[in-house]
């Protein structure tokens, strides 16, 4: 009888999680989902529901130069960040799971400050910084910027990833006559791949959705989509901003499926 | 064979010199010379944090020394870098590469030495074969056992025929059983292969089964460095007594050069020096004779009473109190003629320690 009464009890809490679940799940996604039909309004604001459906903002977008060049510069701003973050990040996560537990907290400390520090205030040092080097309203400006907010992800990332990894495997290629970077190349890199690919992805997503310090230091030729957005929230509220998010949206979600499929067909073959 | 080693084909002897290594305060190498002669099967046994893997990884190139000088063969080893030193290895993890085969992690050594693709495939097959592993070369390694993957990572250290291979603990990992059948292969490999072997394990049944030499190391420095046997029967110090088999420790005192154990004079073939300092008679179970043969007059007399008999398979122990209150113990096997003569709990017995088996150490070593 009471055992029957505790697992009745135990049926109600789960219910009672399950509810409450998928409502934090519902709040956290809907303001994101809703820009979606939002998009595909005829209205010339944003409304919802919309009350005419039309595809009008879909080519205001891909139908102007100036959003195209925007759009240009983010994802090639995202692809050079993801290039040069996951390999240095990569380096700085190899280097630090070999230090001294000492240097390694302490490092530790320093990596994840620009994900603690305010990020206003790193946009405000970077500008100031780029003012004196001329490093404003360029290409590569955004890029090293992007690079210094992408890091800690991918040190974060490949970090964990080499916790689990057995190290005497690289120590055993180096006393069968692989030299240093040889044996991490063959060895130990094929093993943290997930974690790697997994830290390239998270750098493309910091550097594709930055806005506060894009604000400050991108703009003219090379500003990205995110300030253009950003403007074009201020300016006039118009659609066409909720169909570059739809777009956004999609490339994410598509990004994020990549990699869960490239998982787990690692997983499968281990 | 002295010291400094037969130079036996190709096998090199290891000649390490006053290496030191500290991590803080800690001096995990402090100090430590030791001669590995060539084609030797050398243990270095102890606790943990004794320093022996410290020393392995040194040997290894894996830890960079303060000071000293670490020779194989002559050549001088510390500003070499571990891929250069031509050392195979052996860990206690097995360290395979999860995701070659095992023949590509075999064949790894050769692939880097760009041994051609016919050559690898028939050194891999070979090195297999030795380890018993013929036909394996196919298998994934999640499709071993443990016994089987620390196998293919012996096939791996060797396969390249490295002079020296250095082992870290590579048995621990097994269970009981397999653990003393592989001790009875690796020593019969050892015997085939051309290669000084340096063994760490801090199991010391394990070092006397394998070894031609075992070094005990303790706080950075070797406590005694000598064969199975000289181990087991002439300790040098308390702390290798005890560490060495099984023991009872009992203080003695020593008086006019002689030991007494409660006022009685011990009779005894171990020299003993003449360190300050308390002194120890140290009393292995199985060396105690039940109802001693006194006739030759080299036996030590310690009766007592029995307090405990524990059945043990094997054999059973059987705790005798001597003295007032010192407590040593009895290892009878169990045989038939042991069998019947185990005492009752509570009897009063003889027992004899004769004076070659009479092991008197000083607390420290000289």
């Amino acid at each position: 009888m009471a055992v029957q009464e505790m697992a009745g009890q135990k049926r109600t809490e789960g219910l009672w999680l399950a509810v409450i679940g998928s409502a934090v799940l519902f709040f956290l996604i809907l303001p994101t989902l809703i820009v979606i039909p939002m998009s595909f309004s005829d209205a010339a604001y944003l409304e919802f529901p919309p009350k005419e459906w039309s595809l009008r903002w879909y080519r205001e977008y891909f139908g102007s130069a100036e959003w195209m060049a925007a759009t240009r510069t983010s994802i090639v701003a995202a692809i050079l960040t993801t290039l040069i973050a996951t390999p240095l990040g990569a380096l700085a996560a190899y280097g630090l799971h070999c230090s001294s537990t000492r240097i390694r907290n302490a490092a530790q400390i320093l990596v994840v400050m620009p994900i603690v520090v305010p990020i206003i205030l790193i946009a405000v040092g970077v500008f100031h910084l780029y003012a004196k080097l001329g490093l404003n309203y360029t290409l590569a400006g955004v890029v090293i910027a992007h690079v210094a907010l992408a890091l800690p992800f991918v040190i974060i990332t490949v970090l964990s990833g080499l916790k689990s990894y057995d190290f005497n495997q690289e120590l055993a290629a180096r006393s069968m006559g692989a030299s240093r970077p040889r044996a991490m190349l063959d060895v130990t890199l094929p093993q943290v791949k997930f974690s790697v690919q997994a830290g390239a992805f998270l750098a493309f997503i910091t550097s594709l959705d930055e806005v506060v310090v894009a604000m400050l230091i991108s703009g003219g030729e090379y500003a990205t989509i995110t300030r253009r957005m950003f403007n074009a929230l201020r300016d006039q509220i118009e659609p066409t901003v909720a169909a570059i998010s739809t777009c956004l949206i999609a490339i994410s979600v598509l990004a994020l499926i990549g990699i869960q499929l490239i998982g787990r067909r690692g997983r499968g073959e281990r | 064979m002295t010291a400094e080693g037969k130079t036996a084909g190709q096998s090199l002897p290891i000649s390490v010199r006053n290496v030191v290594k500290a991590y803080g305060p800690l001096r995990a190498l402090d100090d430590m010379s030791i001669d590995v002669r060539a084609g030797e099967f050398m243990t270095l046994l102890g606790p943990s944090g004794s320093g022996k893997t410290t020393l392995l990884m040194a040997l290894a190139g894996f830890v960079s020394p303060e000071s000293g000088s670490i020779r194989f063969g002559g050549q001088e080893m510390v500003t070499v870098p571990p891929h250069k030193r031509g050392v195979g290895m052996v860990f206690q993890s097995y360290a395979l590469f999860p995701f070659m085969s095992v023949e590509e992690n075999v064949a790894y050594p050769l692939k880097i030495r760009r041994v051609s693709a016919a050559d690898q495939k028939a050194r891999v097959e070979a090195a297999l074969e030795l380890v018993q592993l013929g036909g394996y070369g196919g298998r994934r390694v999640h499709q071993l056992s443990g016994g089987q993957m620390q196998r293919v990572a012996l096939a791996r250290a060797m396969v390249f025929e490295p002079r020296i291979i250095l082992m870290d603990e590579p048995l621990s990992a097994l269970d009981k059983k397999l653990r003393e059948q592989m001790q009875i292969e690796l020593k019969a490999l050892h015997r085939k292969l051309d290669a000084t072997i340096v063994y760490v394990t801090h199991d010391q049944r394990e070092a006397l089964t394998m070894s031609d030499r075992i070094a005990v190391i303790n706080q950075g420095r070797i406590a005694q460095l000598d064969t199975p046997e000289a181990l087991y029967r002439r300790p040098k110090s308390l702390f290798v007594a005890d560490f060495i088999g099984e023991s009872v420790v009992l203080p003695v005192v020593l008086h006019d050069g002689a030991a007494t154990l409660n006022g009685c004079k011990l009779k005894t073939t171990s020299s003993f020096g003449s360190a300050e300092g308390p002194y120890h008679l140290v009393i292995r179970p199985e060396l105690l004779e039940l109802s001693p043969d006194s006739s030759d007059g080299l036996m030590n007399d310690l009766s007592g009473e029995v307090r405990e008999v524990i059945y043990q398979g094997d054999s059973a122990l059987v705790l005798v109190r001597v003295g007032v209150d010192q407590e040593i113990s009895l290892r009878v096997p169990a045989s038939r003629a042991g069998s019947a003569s185990i005492p009752d709990i509570a009897q009063r017995i003889s027992l004899g320690l004769h004076a070659e088996d009479t092991i008197i150490v000083p607390e420290t070593a000289l």
